[in-house]
């Protein structure tokens, strides 16, 4: 069903028609209008669910863990400093193998405080154990929750799923869509059925305590069904694609096949990358982009192949790793150490921090760099008469 | 699972110190409880000694996630119970330790408590963080030496009172507040009974001695935890609705019987100001919640 509708509403309608049992949030921007609208449903009847206003994130994080434990499914959301306060949990709640859907709507870590988009955030809780998908725009975003509910609650999955949106762009910013049916998201998404839960008629012990000669083992698990979850993904994209019509893959190559250039990004900027490619390639330009869908499980095996032919690759994060390469930087870089097929160059730019625009001049300012030899943790639209002022 | 194991539904065979009693009040609230109950348990002694895989104690559904947030996994479990139709006939409970309850779980248990929902939350008040090696906690009390506040030579240990976490759970205007010792079993049973026939937020505090952390003999758990109730120390009390509604009346003995049983009181013994500043607490309570029966 077509739609024009701001990307907030059209999530929580969407996460509405999965029929979350309990959904638990605490205020934070720029995440609110999801949850805001989910509780706008259950006001007017249009959503049986338990929603839980509690007094931190921490706890919105533990009420969805719990509810997820008696084997309801579960709907949270947040962002920024919110992610970080729930990070105790989220690393918890993955190794609980609950199957917990969460929207991180990307944005900025404090100091200094700011509420617009990067993706430190998300980027920084990375190893926590939950699948991490990022969205290029709205259609997306609502696509992506109902991939996340059917992944994570796979019984040979059972590991929780963050579906990352930027911040602004992509919570607040109208597009048109299609809506997906409830009818198709029924056919899509089954009922879930807990395979272990807290019952009084089958008692269980649920969080124990590992010592030594367990620990290894159960994070071993987690490792494996990473690596079977991303064996699964092709599946889940294809049974998609026949339910609802659209395509998606842990990594999409746009216009790569004879590229000589080719920018690797996640999220909303993919959007922006797109339009640069088609103006350049009108121009007779070679230029490409790789968007990657999934940080985690990370694709090694397809970027391999999408980027081994192409001789200057750029990679671009909303994100930093003080003090070492930038964090997708770092992880595509080591895909091609000591591979005899690789880009001759692999450079590293930093660009869209706390919500600076990344317009199609620095995309273009992006290629042209490519030109040089290999740079690394270059960071683009920088202010140098902000620098001089010592900020 | 024999018969006898799952009459108790904690079972014998955990790894607690000898004379823990906490282990003992665990089981005796259980055994209220029954097994149409749900407990999410915070990190610490219970949770510890009670499940090392492959072995647990709990014979009714039972899950821990963190240090600090029982009282809101709880809540997530009523929610979902709700959600289900299926609260109406069982109990849910969160529980901690002292640390667990009054430091750094309050903010998740009095957001439970506002919250409102159907749960008891008990604290297991063995008045330190035992489980970590018996460092102060905001619930241990007045001078007594632990190894974050030794007694020294400019030191009486502890420098501050006990926080008044069952004041704190009434001003959210829960439907009721209990304080017991499992030295007095059928008190506590009547609370944990009481407790779980009233709907909304309860709380329930229970002495439970600690013999590593305390310094005393392992046998004398029992004696210890009722001294403290009749020096006047840890009065038996009881609110509905925010309304004391009963006190455990007790023919009051002086604060010495109880403190110099313990290790961790050993440095005031000999300290007559200390004893008096320590009798005047007793004192207090005792006038406060009208703990002594009246001859007349």
């Amino acid at each position: 069903m077509r739609a024009f509708l701001e990307g907030s509403k059209a999530i929580a309608n969407t996460v509405s028609l999965c029929r979350p049992g309990v959904i638990s949030a605490y205020p934070i921007t720029p995440q609110t209008h999801i949850v805001e609208e989910l509780a706008q449903l259950v006001a007017d009847g249009k959503l049986d669910s338990q929603f839980v206003n509690v007094e931190s994130e921490h706890s919105a994080a533990s009420v969805v863990l719990g509810a997820s434990a008696s084997g309801v499914r579960v709907f949270t959301a947040t962002s920024s400093q919110g992610l970080f306060l729930m990070a105790e949990v989220l690393f918890n709640i993955a190794g609980m193998r609950l199957p917990i859907v969460l929207t991180c709507a990307n944005r900025a870590i404090s100091a200094p405080i700011n509420i617009w988009n990067d993706q430190q955030d998300s980027v920084s809780l990375r190893d926590c154990g939950f699948v991490q998908l990022y969205a290029e725009n709205v259609q997306e975003a609502v696509d992506f929750h109902l991939l996340a509910y059917r992944l994570a609650e796979h019984k040979d999955i059972m590991l929780p799923v963050m579906v990352c949106i930027d911040g602004y762009i992509l919570t607040h910013g109208i597009e048109t869509l299609d809506m997906p049916e409830k009818e198709k998201i029924d056919k899509f998404l089954p009922a879930y059925q807990a395979p272990y839960k807290l019952d009084v008629d089958n008692p269980l012990t649920l969080g124990f305590l590992a010592d030594p000669d367990y620990y290894t083992e159960t994070r071993f698990a987690m490792q494996e069904t990473h690596n079977e979850a991303l064996k699964m993904l092709p599946e889940l994209f294809a049974d998609f694609s026949s339910v609802f019509g659209r395509n998606y893959q842990c990594v999409e190559k746009y216009r790569l096949e004879d590229a000589q250039k080719a920018i690797v990004a996640m999220g909303s900027v993919c959007g922006t990358i797109k339009d640069v490619v088609d103006e350049l390639r009108k121009k007779g330009k070679k230029v490409g982009l790789l968007k990657i869908s999934a940080l985690r499980p990370f694709p090694m095996q397809d970027i391999y192949n999408a980027l081994k032919g192409i001789p200057r690759v750029a990679v671009m994060d909303r994100a930093l790793s003080l003090g070492s390469l930038a964090p997708l930087y770092s992880e595509i870089k080591s895909i091609f150490f000591a591979k005899k097929k690789a880009p001759k160059i692999i450079s590293s730019f930093i660009a869209g921090l706390g919500g600076r625009d990344i317009t199609a001049e620095s995309i273009k300012e992006i290629f042209r760099q490519l030109n040089q030899r290999e740079v690394v943790g270059k960071f683009i639209d920088l202010k140098a008469e902000l620098l001089q002022d010592k900020l | 699972m024999s018969d006898s194991i799952k009459k108790t539904l904690f079972a014998s065979g955990h790894t607690a110190c000898a004379g823990c009693g906490q282990s003992l009040a665990a089981r005796l609230v259980l055994e209220v409880c029954g097994p149409n109950t749900i407990i999410a348990n915070n990190t610490g002694c219970l949770e510890v000694f009670s499940t090392k895989y492959p072995e647990s104690a709990w014979c009714v559904p039972w899950i821990h996630s963190l240090f600090e947030n029982s009282a809101a996994v709880a809540s997530g479990i009523e929610a979902a119970l709700k959600f289900l139709g299926k609260k109406q006939n069982i109990n849910v409970i969160c529980q901690a330790g002292d640390g667990g309850t009054g430091d750094i779980g309050m903010q998740a248990l009095s957001g439970m408590w506002e919250r409102g929902h159907d749960i008891l939350s008990i604290c297991y008040d063995n008045e330190a963080y035992e489980n970590t090696g018996i460092q102060r906690s905001g619930l241990t009390p007045y001078d007594a030496s632990t190894t974050t506040s030794p007694a020294g030579a400019q030191s009486f240990g502890n420098p501050r009172p006990k926080k008044p976490v069952p004041e704190i759970a009434n001003a959210h205007g829960i439907v009721y507040v209990a304080i017991a010792s499992v030295g007095y079993p059928q008190d506590l049973q009547k609370k944990v009974k009481k407790a779980l026939s009233l709907k909304g937020p309860k709380y329930l505090q229970i002495h439970v001695p600690c013999p590593l952390g305390w310094g005393h003999a392992t046998e004398l758990t029992y004696q210890i935890a009722r001294l403290a109730v009749q020096a006047g120390l840890y009065p038996l009390i009881e609110y509905e609705n925010g309304e004391l509604v009963s006190s455990f009346k007790i023919t009051p003995k002086p604060v010495e019987e109880y403190l110099k049983l313990q290790r961790r009181f050993r440095h005031v013994l000999n300290n007559s100001e200390e004893i008096a500043r320590i009798q005047e607490t007793a004192n207090k309570n005792i006038k406060k919640y009208n703990l002594v029966v009246k001859n007349n």
